[in-house]
């Protein structure tokens, strides 16, 4: 599969890594060139600077060939904005989308987006390992 | 009409006084403490400290009746969001949104926000206007962005100087709505009005068709 990943923070550097060691096609896009430190040293994809709000450097990515599309940056408007993008201008399959916001997180799933709240499922999570 | 206006910078506080003195009921929604603060000591209580992309703050500002909604914070994606809101969640009947990059206009559309404004392209309209060699001016958009008014000015050594409108091939569905002509009064042109250097021409055309027209009554490709 080819796979864009926008935002090259804890959560997609490491993403971006798993795929990769899986042999997918893996472009992984930040606007900090710093932050690709945190890629793993074997990664075989691509790392661009770039926005992924940004057309132009979507389409550098390789977009338009995408299957599917992540955005892991830390704003979920950013996050937002860019997977609607992804699936409306440029038709791409899939689009996964980071939401912090459990509401926002839910209206957006409702309207085609696959969404992720860290919020909702950590606070899950947590409520699980307390137990009782 | 009851407006919530997401974003209380120097557009959002303008517009908020421009709608207060046309009568309307606003709300104007800032993240920012310190903007809120300043803006409120000349808008009253009419400004609110909150997020404007968050549900519940909408809620709480009762947006749920609102007739209108427009962000107009300096970024894309949360005027994006605001409105995406606004109309899936309390149901606004119209939102609108500032954009700074023109390029996000078209998914804007596709989401279903009803009008957008472009700064930039706004402000890039008001310089060109100024550069004398510039002789297509976008004026106004029309019925949703699908038509365009424009003006077009005939400069000196346009091939078009001296023609019949009559006999020119406009884009079709252009019209040619009013000729301001240089140190005469506007006038309404018929086909035998003869282009004169410096005319000004305003007209009407399909959006895309723009630099079409312009094509076809200067005469430069």
């Amino acid at each position: 599969m080819n796979v864009i990943i926008m935002g090259c923070g804890r959560v997609g550097a490491r993403l971006a890594g798993i795929l990769d060691a899986e042999g997918h096609k893996v472009t992984i896009l930040d606007t900090d060139s710093y932050s690709f430190r945190r890629i793993p040293p074997n990664f075989a994809g691509e790392a661009l600077i770039g926005s992924g709000t940004d057309e132009d450097a979507l389409k550098k990515a390789g977009i338009e060939e995408a299957d599917i599309f992540i955005a892991v940056t830390q704003g979920d408007n950013r996050n937002v904005m860019a997977t609607q993008m992804a699936k409306h201008i440029f038709n791409v399959p899939r689009g996964i989308c980071r939401i912090y916001d459990p509401i926002r997180e839910e209206m957006y799933r409702e309207l085609g987006l696959e969404t992720i709240s860290p919020t909702r499922v950590g606070a899950q999570l947590l409520r699980g390992v307390i137990g009782g | 009409m009851y407006i919530v206006v997401v974003g209380g910078g120097e557009v959002g506080y303008y517009l908020a006084r421009v709608l207060l003195s046309d009568g309307h009921e606003v709300l104007v929604l800032e993240k920012d403490r310190r903007r809120t603060e300043f803006a409120a000591e000349e808008l009253g209580e009419v400004i609110v400290r909150g997020d404007g992309c968050e549900a519940r703050t909408l809620e709480e500002v009762g947006t749920g009746r609102a007739d209108m909604l427009i962000a107009v914070t300096g970024d894309d994606e949360d005027n994006l969001v605001a409105c995406q809101v606004a109309k899936h969640k309390f149901n606004v009947p119209r939102t609108i949104a500032r954009i700074k990059n023109p390029r996000h206009r078209l998914l804007f559309e596709k989401l279903g926000i009803d009008a957008t404004v472009s700064s930039t392209e706004l402000i890039l309209a008001h310089i060109e206007r100024e550069l004398p060699s510039h002789c297509l001016i976008p004026l106004l958009k029309l019925r949703g962005g699908e038509l365009a008014m424009i003006e077009v000015k005939i400069l000196p050594g346009s091939r078009t100087v001296g023609r019949r409108l009559g006999d020119f091939r406009l884009p079709e569905k252009s019209l040619i709505s009013l000729i301001i002509g240089k140190d005469k009064d506007p006038q309404i042109p018929s086909p035998d009005t003869i282009l004169e250097e410096g005319d000004q021409i305003v007209a009407l055309t399909r959006s895309g068709d723009e630099d079409a027209l312009r094509v076809a009554l200067t005469g430069l490709g």
